[in-house]
This record gives structure tokens, C-alpha cells and sequence, in this order.
């Protein structure tokens, strides 16, 4: 079985679709050159006609990108930090994903917003660390988050097929995976996948934290039996995979990388106890409240949840139940 | 019937006066909710500009945005029925008076973000290209969006890549209530200088002068040349948004200057250009056209509630309710 590493299941995925569809083309900073180590090769085999490099003008390019996709165009758009993301969030909220609904259904914005390396990137600092899914999620932009090489694949390509803007989070603790993948094919949004099978306690994990989540787990094996369900995309959400977990082990605990106020971890917990009584509170492992990521290595640590108040979460859920 | 036609181009700055006046009555009368930001005074601009595109054209304009998708060819009466919410209208009533839109004649947009158009304008027209068409196109925006970062970014794109967008300033020498000298160090003109855009300042009130120069500028860059942009002097002859009708602002703009601003009448100055009898059965036509426009607006149906949110997304993914 060949080993594929999640940075290059991205790299094959933009070359599969660029090759099958003439109308999507690649923009971004450096992609020429592929300083991201993501869009490498790619502007030697497709031409720098459709594999662009941009000027530092995120707003522009971006809103570029809406223009060519109402024009029919496919665009896919590498962005260099996560942090950018802020620039463009009008530009991504109040055009693209506003134009569909606004002009009466007269057009598509058919965009993929690409964020390699998204979260911590150890020593990246304040401006550079961010994670900001759960903004997306909240003004109903599709999001994915992928896990692993064949899910960076999969919903990459269905990113770039699918009719609406989607970002595609691909964290910084993430792209270094490898895994052995022999069958690459579209995954589809909204499905949810569970890693491990338990019986005592769902975690849903996000992004990298799905590798620490199954971390934990084996370490807790022997006193707890945990399911690891990954959601691959957040908006829309697997809602009904969750909650067939969830009414299985009765117990919830969410690990994400966001921050905590009104972020993906509060959502997802209070669509499941809409639907299912659990056996105990449910818990969360975020960042804090308004998390800005501190230089220094222990501290950008400690800012991001761990393994370690994982499992504590994880043993509280679990004695606090029946 | 050439774009020099003067009776065509009468025609088109006659209908967007008479349709804004009936639209200003219908904010009145209750029928067109949350007001317009009318274009009365400016459509010399619109008309001006539209005269000169091809039909693979496309253009964007902003939140005083009636006159830009009239000129264009819009259907009047669905284009009314917009403003007053029904499902006839070009949006199906989900876009209103800032988002008309009519995609089907390359009209992207009226859009509400001040500064919006020229990226998307950019993208869109770079996009036709590459698709082997002869596509230019055209961003509306006012003094005020020349200060948005955004739309900088977009002439710098423009120009980089050689998209061939007319970028066309309606000066009316206010944003709100802000004048011109007090928010645009430089000169607007000169935003385009910084970016090798060749610009022109005419008369906007003068239809057939805006006509022309953006004629030369859409023959040169159909016959291959680079963006450029047009500063057309304006003046906004009522209301920067018709709230100002109930709550009056303080006299931001000195009483004479508005009775020099109003002498100057794009629809007075094209009509001149007209025998009496044309200009009489022009006029004719497009009050009949409007009567007809207000009727048929008022007798479509409303949306309804319970599909409020059925074009959010194209690719038909199902929102969440919001209910408990
Ligand atoms: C980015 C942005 N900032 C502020 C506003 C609020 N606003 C709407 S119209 C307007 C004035 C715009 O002035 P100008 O561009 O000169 O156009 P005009 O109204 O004179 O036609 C403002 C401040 C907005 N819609 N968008
Ligand atoms: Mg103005």
C-alpha cells in the first residue's frame, strides 16, 4: 500500500481537479513556487495562467476569485496564514456567500478557500496561529477540517466540485501525517467518521486533534473505552452520526482547537443534548477564552488543548455519570 | 440605431429619472420598505456609460445602484418588483434596492459595500477572457469608495494582469455627508496616475459627453489595451438616502450650492438635443412603461415566509431552522 503524507494528498488533489476540469485555476502568494510545500509542481504541469501568483492583496484576489466564479470559473485560493482569514472575512461573508441568496438564486459562488498550515505552527506566535473554523461555521460557510492524507484528499476535491465557498482548514499539526491510502476517492461534506469504536464516551475531535484523541484513548484502554468520532466537516455538521454515537455511550466530551466562547465544541454539544439525554454532563477541551497564542513554545502548549486535560476531561465525564 | 443615437440615450436617463421619482413615492406610500438611496441627478452617468458596452459586458455598481442596472436593459417592472419584496422581482424580493441584480444581461450587482465591486468586476471579466470572449466591464463607485483599501487593491490587480475594467468614479462630491475635500487627500485621478490607469475627468451631468469618453476607453481596451477610469463630476440632486426625507440632517450642503448643483439637468441637456415631438412621445413611453412598471409590481405576490432562505446556498445544501 503506497504511504501517502496529508500535504501531498492536498498537492494531489488540486492536480487531480485541475486536470479534470479546465475551469478551476489556483491563486495565491508564492504558489508558483509553492512556498507552502502544498502547490508544488503544480504551476510547471498546469501553466502560471491557472496556477497564479498574487500580489499581497488578500482582499482583492479574493474577491477576484468571487467575481471569476460567477463568471463560471472554479477558483481555488491558497491562503499563506490562517490569521489572513480575517482580512477576507467580508469578503468571503458579505460577497460570496451572500451572492446566492442575495441576487435570488441567480448564480454560484462556486470558491475554495485553502488554509494550509492552519492553527499552531510552534513559534509562528500570535498572528500566525489561529484557527478560526468556528467563524465560518457560525455564518454558514461550508467548512471542512480533515484529519487524515485520504480525507485532505477527499474533501478537498469535493471543495472545489461543490456549487457554494468552502474553506478547507488543513492544520499545521496535520500536515506531516502519513498514512497508507489506497484508494483516494471524493469524500462527501456533512459525513462523519469514527475512528475507534467505544462504548463509554464519544470524543468528537477536530482536525490534528483526532491523532490525540486516539493517543488517548489507547493509553485510557484498559479503564475506559473510548469512541473517537471525527466530524471532517463542520458546517455542515453529521449531526445525526453524532447523536447515533452519542445515544450509545450516553457520555460526550469535544476537543477542539478553537476558543470557547461560541465555539465549535458549545455548538456541537448543545445540538446533541437537544436530542440525546446523556448519562452525565457533557465536556469540553478548547483553547481559552479569546486565545491569542504566546511565543514562547511551553506557552503556545499551554494555550492549545491537550492530551493530558483530554483524559482528565474524559475520567470526569465518566465518574460523574451512573 | 447607434450608441450616438440621442433619442436612445434620452430614453434611458428619462426612464431612470421618472422610475426614481415613482420610486421615492413608493417609499412614501409605505410600498418600497427601508428606503433607496436615489440616483436622481447622476443618470447622465449610467446611461452614459451602458451606451458604449457590447452584450458579453459586465458591470457592478453600489448602493445607489438603480440607474446602473436600468441603463443595462433591466425590465422595469421586475426591477420594481424587486424594490417593493416580490417574488417577481429580478432577486425573487431577496435582494431589494442595494442588491438588484440581473445576471442574465451581466449586471453582478448593485452592492452595499462601499468599494465592492472592483475586485469581483476584475475577477469576473479576467474570467470571460480566459474563456475566449471579448468581455470588458464596468465598476460603479462613488468619491467615497476611492478611500476603501479594497478598491485599490482592485486597480492594482486590474492593472498588473491588464483586465480590461472601466473603473467609473461618480463624483458627486459627497459620501453622505462628507465632502470630497474633507476624506481624499490627492485626487481621485491621481489613484489612478499611482497605478499607470489612464484617467479622465468629464462632465457626468452631460450624457452624451460620459457616452463618449467611455466609448474611446472601451475601444481601447476591447482592442487590447489595459483598465483605465473615468471621473465623472456629479451632483446628487436629492437625498443621500431617503430617511433624510423624515429625519432632515443639518444643512451639510450649502443651499446655493444645491440650486447650482439641480441647474445643471442631465435629462434637461439630452433633451434639448431632441426635436420637441420626439422628446414628447419618448416621454410619453416611458410613463406608460412606468404605469405599467408600478402596476404590475403592486399586483405581484409576496414571497413567502417559508421559503425565506431558499437561495442561500446554490449547491441546494438544506439550513438549519432556527426555531426550537
Ligand atoms: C464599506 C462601507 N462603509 C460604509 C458604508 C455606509 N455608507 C453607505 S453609502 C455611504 C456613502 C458612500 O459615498 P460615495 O461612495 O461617495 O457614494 P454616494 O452615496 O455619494 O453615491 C456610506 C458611508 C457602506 N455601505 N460600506
Ligand atoms: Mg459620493
Amino acid at each position: 500500500m503506497p504511504r501517502l503524507s496529508y500535504r501531498r494528498a492536498l498537492t494531489r488533489a488540486l492536480g487531480d481537479e485541475l486536470a479534470r476540469d479546465d475551469a478551476v485555476f489556483l491563486l495565491g502568494e508564492d504558489v508558483q513556487v509553492g512556498a507552502s510545500l502544498v502547490t508544488t509542481g503544480l504551476a510547471k504541469r498546469f501553466g502560471t495562467e491557472r496556477v497564479r501568483d498574487t500580489p499581497l492583496s488578500e482582499q482583492a484576489f479574493t474577491s477576484f476569485a468571487t467575481g471569476a466564479a460567477l463568471a463560471g470559473l472554479r477558483p481555488v485560493i491558497e491562503f499563506q496564514i490562517p490569521s489572513l482569514l480575517f482580512l477576507v472575512f467580508e469578503q468571503i461573508v458579505n460577497h460570496a456567500h451572500k451572492f446566492p441568496l442575495m441576487t435570488g438564486g441567480q448564480c454560484r459562488v462556486p470558491v475554495t478557500y485553502l488554509v494550509p498550515g492552519s492553527g499552531s505552527r510552534t513559534g509562528w506566535a500570535g498572528q500566525h496561529s489561529d484557527h478560526p473554523y468556528s467563524l465560518f461555521a457560525h455564518v454558514g460557510v461550508v467548512t471542512v477540517v480533515p484529519a487524515t492524507p485520504a480525507d485532505a484528499y477527499g474533501l478537498l476535491v469535493t471543495a472545489i466540485r461543490h456549487d457554494d465557498p468552502v474553506v478547507v482548514f488543513a492544520p499545521a499539526g496535520a500536515m506531516d501525517v502519513r498514512d497508507d491510502v489506497d484508494d483516494l476517492a471524493p469524500v462527501p461534506l456533512g459525513r462523519g467518521r469514527i475512528h475507534r469504536f467505544g462504548e463509554d464516551v464519544t470524543v468528537v475531535a477536530i482536525g490534528h486533534l483526532v491523532h490525540d484523541a486516539l493517543a488517548v484513548a489507547e493509553e485510557l484502554a484498559d479503564q475506559v473505552s473510548v469512541e473517537v468520532f471525527d466530524p471532517r466537516t463542520l458546517y455542515p455538521f453529521d449531526i445525526d452520526g453524532l447523536t447515533e454515537s452519542v445515544a450509545r455511550t450516553g457520555r460526550l466530551v469535544v476537543f477542539d482547537d478553537g476558543n470557547r466562547s461560541c465555539g465549535m465544541a458549545a455548538e456541537i454539544i448543545a445540538s446533541v443534548v437537544e436530542r440525546v439525554r446523556l448519562l452525565a454532563p457533557p465536556r469540553r477541551v478548547t483553547r481559552p477564552d479569546g486565545a491569542v497564542l504566546p511565543f514562547a513554545p511551553a506557552l503556545d502548549r499551554a494555550v492549545q488543548p491537550g492530551r493530558d486535560q483530554l483524559a482528565t476531561a474524559i475520567h470526569l465525564t465518566v465518574k460523574d455519570g451512573p | 440605431m447607434t450608441d450616438a443615437d440621442p433619442v436612445r440615450l434620452y430614453r434611458t436617463v428619462r426612464l431612470i429619472r421618472r422610475f426614481e421619482e415613482r420610486a421615492v413615492e413608493l417609499v412614501h406610500g409605505g410600498q418600497i420598505v427601508g428606503g433607496i438611496h436615489p440616483y436622481l441627478g447622476q443618470e447622465g452617468i449610467a446611461a452614459g456609460v451602458c451606451a458604449a458596452l457590447d452584450a458579453d459586458d459586465v458591470l457592478a455598481g453600489t448602493h445607489r445602484g438603480h440607474g446602473h442596472v436600468l441603463a443595462r436593459g433591466a425590465d422595469p417592472a421586475r426591477m420594481l418588483a424587486e424594490l417593493c419584496g416580490r417574488v417577481t422581482g429580478l432577486n425573487a424580493g431577496r435582494g431589494g434596492s442595494m442588491h438588484a441584480a440581473d445576471l442574465s444581461i451581466g449586471v453582478l450587482g448593485a452592492n452595499a459595500i462601499v468599494g465592492a465591486s472592483g475586485a469581483i468586476i476584475t475577477g469576473a471579466v479576467w474570467a470571460h477572457r480566459r474563456r475566449g470572449r471579448d468581455t470588458v466591464g464596468v465598476s460603479f463607485f462613488g468619491d467615497g469608495a476611492v478611500n476603501e483599501g479594497m478598491l485599490l487593491e482592485a486597480f492594482n490587480l486590474a492593472a498588473l494582469w491588464r483586465v480590461p475594467v472601466l473603473f467609473v468614479c461618480e463624483n458627486n462630491g459627497y459620501a453622505t455627508t462628507m465632502p470630497v475635500a474633507g476624506a481624499v487627500a490627492g485626487s481621485i485621478a491621481g489613484r489612478a496616475a499611482a497605478f499607470d490607469i489612464p484617467a479622465v475627468q468629464v462632465d457626468g451631468q452631460d450624457p452624451e459627453t460620459v457616452r463618449v469618453a467611455a466609448r474611446a476607453a472601451v475601444d481601447r481596451m476591447r482592442a487590447g489595451g489595459g483598465p483605465e477610469l473615468i471621473e465623472a463630476r456629479t451632483y446628487r440632486f436629492d437625498v443621500h438616502h431617503t430617511f433624510e426625507h423624515a429625519v432632515r440632517l443639518d444643512d451639510y450642503r450649502p443651499p446655493d450650492e444645491v440650486s447650482r448643483g439641480r441647474a445643471r439637468d442631465p435629462v434637461r441637456i439630452q433633451g434639448e438635443r431632441l426635436t420637441d415631438t420626439d422628446r414628447a412621445a419618448v416621454d410619453a413611453e416611458v410613463e406608460a412603461t412606468l404605469d405599467e412598471a408600478v402596476r404590475f409590481a403592486l399586483n405581484s405576490p409576496e414571497p413567502d415566509p417559508a421559503d425565506a432562505l431558499t437561495y442561500l446556498y446554490a449547491s441546494g445544501l438544506a439550513a438549519r431552522t432556527g426555531g426550537g
